[in-house]
């Protein structure tokens, strides 16, 4: 079989696995990054919008401080805020780097970075290219490997010496010397040949998890493989109830529902109607943001060109809201034809600058829906898109509870909380990717020996079943039942009893997905990857069932109709996942999330905090206001 | 709404294969890569072909149809005739893999051989200044979502497997095309272009241009100006150096 030796295997090249693997190559260690589709491909090409870096090239009120204020909001205060408090600082320095490493952003007119508006950020913060952000940063980040692989061919004569890729190979297992990561199982899905890596350290960059729904924004490789990897490794996932459904998806034709229609949309002065023509956005306004928001169209139609004076557009609220309001204008049968809601931007700017600020949106309505977004609008509604649950790591190192695991990217969870702002996703990639690269690399120097590989032969029979079994079940249908289950049980609006069926669903799922039988042969086979990619998908949509039930209130992206009071007390619990090595006996506990730091809780006002955190919480803070280390700040 | 499609479907691995024929439903607003996942899941399941979005963005789903190069995400059904025999091919220029998954390391390789952004050692990260008509070139051209059809289409190596030594294809001349046009590059690539990776081999046919997704104008505002670039390289290096970094 064959095998292979490095010191640092990163799983997934997309933004977040591209960064680790370029840290940890850059601290000196031999890296291997696998990846699923061919290098280049990963998600991340498919980010549209921006990374949101406090920057402050447009409006230079910004600074981390509001950045970090912002993500913890949007996450209504349940996030890691150590994870948010590092994410602000260091986004500037990670979409810096990019420019140094040849990527070309937008540009302002005094020649730096340009940065838009999208939900939820207070000032115009998000670097982009167009609507095309992503790709601009996969390549950027490809270019890089390639540039350090240059670098290594100078001294060594080969390109391969220290870092290479695997592109179109699967990871099935993570493989373990006694508690330790000890290296990684996988199988090239171009000949079905098993590999072998062994390497003291993995980090996982696998992104999420949405081919657990049938209306998604996600590709066939979100089958949440890294979060079903670390489970069956042992580590924990948390956060796992909270699903972010972008609020705009597309609606028509059938084969695109769900495909994204970007946040710059509305973020360039896009408004939502619906059948009636109303801007219904201002009667969804919660409490917690009344002051932030416009109440008029006329305030909001201002803002576009005097944020000073005026308040933001209720169409630019975070996307949780955004994406409940549509769906109860929907629910209460103001919806567009096509079963969504209007999304407009043709009466809002000229055709010329729809066509410059959202060309690929153009391209796309047109080429898949036969709409032309400069001369009428859009049919949109909520499609699920990113999954802010994850492996539960240290914020510093990006570390997991096993030694030797490290994750970062979607796959990790904490940094957003209960619901993730738009463009915060690319800028967590870069900063956390960066530290997990970072941490591995330590990780190693600190070791005394490499720890052995085993469990080969187990992975292997494992992966080997499906194509063995003859007469089984089709994958496809496992697929298809257990994708219309998760978006009608466990969807964008819950109810203890719908997700208690959603459980036994799963469940029958489960023992279906182990008799599953692919046909044909090893080379390239579609019917057997999927086979082994519904282990992941099944473990994933347990423990995202498990969670939403326990969790008793409506809070970001999880919204309980039986409970849909957002709860102080909720806030100080996260909930955590664990499982079997078989996968079997998925467990959820309950864990006191940490109180946030003084100096940081005291960024905050107190009217806002009272909405969200307990009277208990309430006192601490205002010791916190009275206490040394807040006092020392206001001097220096 | 629905009717029934009649497919041929070039199926095979090593070297070997046939066109297969296949009747399959089609619904409305279906694009042909929907219709290549229906045949997976209802009738042939280890039927092999690459796909990511299905939405243009990440230019995994290259193959012929009906002998031209298209992307099969956004290739609608409704531009043929309902009575129309759809023929579904791999990209030619490089080796079958199985099915329509062709072997395109050509490609990454032609990538590793460009010498990469080379910036001036002096300016640190945050200091760059670019004005927006500056960058607007060569963002065209990293609007690219490396599907390699205009690689695919190029008759340099269409069929002619021995000019892929000596030839980087259209897309990674426009990447030199790139660089070469970034306002803070300072490599000088232009020699290496002629006699490296075959900017001479170009005759302008702009069959790249015309099957590019992206609509870049490859052949006129990369692989052109580069010619002439190259052409007109004889005044002293220097003062196009110092050009270069100060017409910011
Ligand atoms: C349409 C769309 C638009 C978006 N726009 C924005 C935006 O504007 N701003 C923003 O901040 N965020 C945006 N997001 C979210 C953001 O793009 C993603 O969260 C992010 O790109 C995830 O990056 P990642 O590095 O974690 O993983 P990915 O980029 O998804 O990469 C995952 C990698 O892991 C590999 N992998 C997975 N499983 C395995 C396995 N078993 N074995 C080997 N390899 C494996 C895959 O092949 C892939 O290479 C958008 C998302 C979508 C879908
Ligand atoms: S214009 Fe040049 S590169 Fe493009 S297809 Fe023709 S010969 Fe090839
Ligand atoms: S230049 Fe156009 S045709 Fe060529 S690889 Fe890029 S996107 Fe594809
Ligand atoms: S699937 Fe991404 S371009 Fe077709």
């Amino acid at each position: 079989m064959e095998r292979h030796e490095y010191d640092v295997v990163v799983i997934g090249a997309g933004g977040a696995g591209l960064r680790a693997a370029i840290e940890a190559r850059q601290q000196g260690k031999r890296t291997a990054i696998v990846c699923k589709s061919l290098f280049g491909k990963a998600h991340t090409v498919m980010a549209e919008g921006g990374a949101a870096a406090a920057m402050g090239n447009v409006n230079s009120d910004d600074n981390w401080m509001v950045h970090f204020r912002d993500t913890m909001r949007g996450g209504k205060f349940l996030n890691n805020w150590r994870m948010a408090e590092l994410h602000a600082k260091e986004a500037p320095d990670r979409v810096w780097e990019l420019e140094a490493w040849g990527a070309l952003f937008d540009r302002t007119k005094d020649g730096k970075i340009s940065q838009r508006n999208f939900g939820g950020h207070e000032y115009p913060r998000l670097a982009h290219v167009g609507d095309r952000t992503g790709l601009e940063m996969i390549r950027t980040l490809q270019q890089r490997v390639v540039a350090l692989q240059q670098e290594d061919y100078q001294v060594h004569g080969d390109y391969e010496a220290y870092i290479k890729v695997f592109a179109e190979c699967t990871v099935t297992r993570l493989l373990k010397d006694g508690d330790a990561i000890s290296g990684a199982f996988g199988y090239w899905r171009e000949t079905g040949k098993f590999i072998v890596f062994d390497a003291p350290a993995v980090v996982l960059a696998t992104g999420g998890i949405g081919k657990s729904y049938v209306v998604t924004s996600n590709s066939w490789e979100y089958t949440g493989d890294g979060h079903a990897l670390a489970l069956l490794a042992g580590a924990k996932l948390i956060n796992m109830e909270f699903i972010q459904f972008h609020p705009t998806g597309m609606v028509w034709p059938p084969s695109v529902r769900g495909i994204l229609v970007t946040e710059s949309v509305r973020g360039d002065g896009g408004v939502l109607r619906n059948a009636q023509g109303e801007r219904f956005m201002f009667n969804y306004i919660p409490d917690v943001f009344k002051d932030k928001y416009a109440t008029s169209e006329e305030e909001a139609d201002r803002w576009y060109t005097d944020q000073a004076g005026n308040r933001r557009p209720p169409e630019l609220l975070p996307r949780d809201e955004v994406a409940r309001a549509i769906n109860s204008e929907v629910k209460a049968g103001r919806g567009s034809p096509q079963g969504g809601v209007f999304l407009d931007v043709s009466t809002r700017l000229p055709a010329a600058e729809i066509v410059k600020r959202l060309p690929s949106m153009h391209h796309q309505f047109k080429e898949l829906a036969d709409v032309d977004i400069t001369k009428e609008p859009m049919q949109v509604g909520p499609t699920c898109h990113y999954i802010m649950g994850g492996v539960e790591v240290d914020a510093d190192t990006a570390a997991a509870s096993v030694p030797g695991l490290f994750a970062a990217g979607e796959v990790s969870g904490g940094m957003h909380g209960s619901n993730r702002l738009g463009g915060n996703s690319l800028s967590d990639l870069l900063v956390f990717g960066r530290r997990a690269g970072a941490g591995a690399a330590e990780y190693i120097d600190g070791l005394a020996k490499r720890p052995v590989v085993t469990g080969v032969e187990e992975a292997m029979a494992e992966a080997l079943a499906p194509l063995e079994r003859a007469g089984g079940e089709n994958p496809y249908e496992v697929h298809h039942e257990l994708q219309r289950t998760m978006n009608e049980l466990a969807g964008i609006i819950r109810r203890a009893g719908e997700l208690s069926e959603a459980l036994e669903v799963v469940e029958k799922l489960k023992s279906r997905a182990k008799n599953t039988a692919a046909a044909g042969g090893k080379i390239y086979n579609p019917g057997w990857h999927l086979a082994i990619d519904l282990r992941n998908m099944l473990l994933v949509s347990e423990c995202v069932a498990k969670a939403a039930l326990l969790r008793e209130e409506s809070r970001g992206g999880h919204t309980r109709d039986d409970y849909p009071i957002m709860s102080p007390d909720w806030r100080r619990k996260l909930l955590v996942c664990s499982a079997a090595p078989d996968g079997s006996e998925v467990s959820v506990v309950e864990k006191v999330q940490q109180s946030m730091r003084d100096d940081l809780i005291t960024l905050f006002d107190r009217g806002e905090l009272s909405k969200y955190l307990t009277e208990d919480e309430m006192a601490e803070f205002d010791a916190a206001l009275a206490g040394p280390l807040v006092a020392q700040k206001r001097e220096s | 709404m629905g009717y029934k499609a009649k497919f041929r479907v070039w199926r095979g691995e090593g070297g070997e294969g046939k066109l297969e024929d296949f009747t399959v439903e089609v619904n409305e607003g279906e694009v042909v890569l929907d219709v290549i996942h229906r045949l997976q899941a209802t009738q042939v399941p280890d039927l092999a072909v690459r796909w990511n979005c299905k939405a243009g963005k990440c230019g995994s789903c290259s193959m012929e149809i009906n002998g031209k190069p298209r992307l099969g995400c956004m290739t609608r059904m409704s531009t043929f005739s309902e009575d129309e025999t759809i023929t579904v091919t791999p990209m030619r220029t490089f080796p079958v893999i199985k099915d329509l998954v062709t072997d395109v390391s050509y490609n990454y390789q032609k990538a590793r051989e460009i010498p990469s952004f080379t910036p001036p050692a002096d300016v640190r990260p945050g200091e760059y200044r670019m004005q927006q008509i500056d960058v607007e070139r060569s963002q065209e051209f990293r609007k690219c979502i490396e599907c390699f059809m205009c690689n695919n289409v190029c008759h340099v190596i269409r069929d002619h497997e021995e000019n892929k030594v000596n030839f980087a294809g259209p897309r990674f001349l426009m990447r030199i095309a790139e660089l070469d046009m970034h306002p803070y590059d300072v490599a000088d690539r232009k020699d290496l272009a002629q006699e490296e990776h075959g900017l001479g081999y170009c005759n302008i046919t702009k069959c790249c241009t015309e099957v590019c997704p992206e609509h870049i104008k490859i052949t006129d505002n990369a692989l052109i100006p580069m010619k002439e670039r190259v052409v007109d390289r004889k005044y002293d290096p220097l003062v196009w150096l110092g050009n270069k970094i100060f017409r910011r």
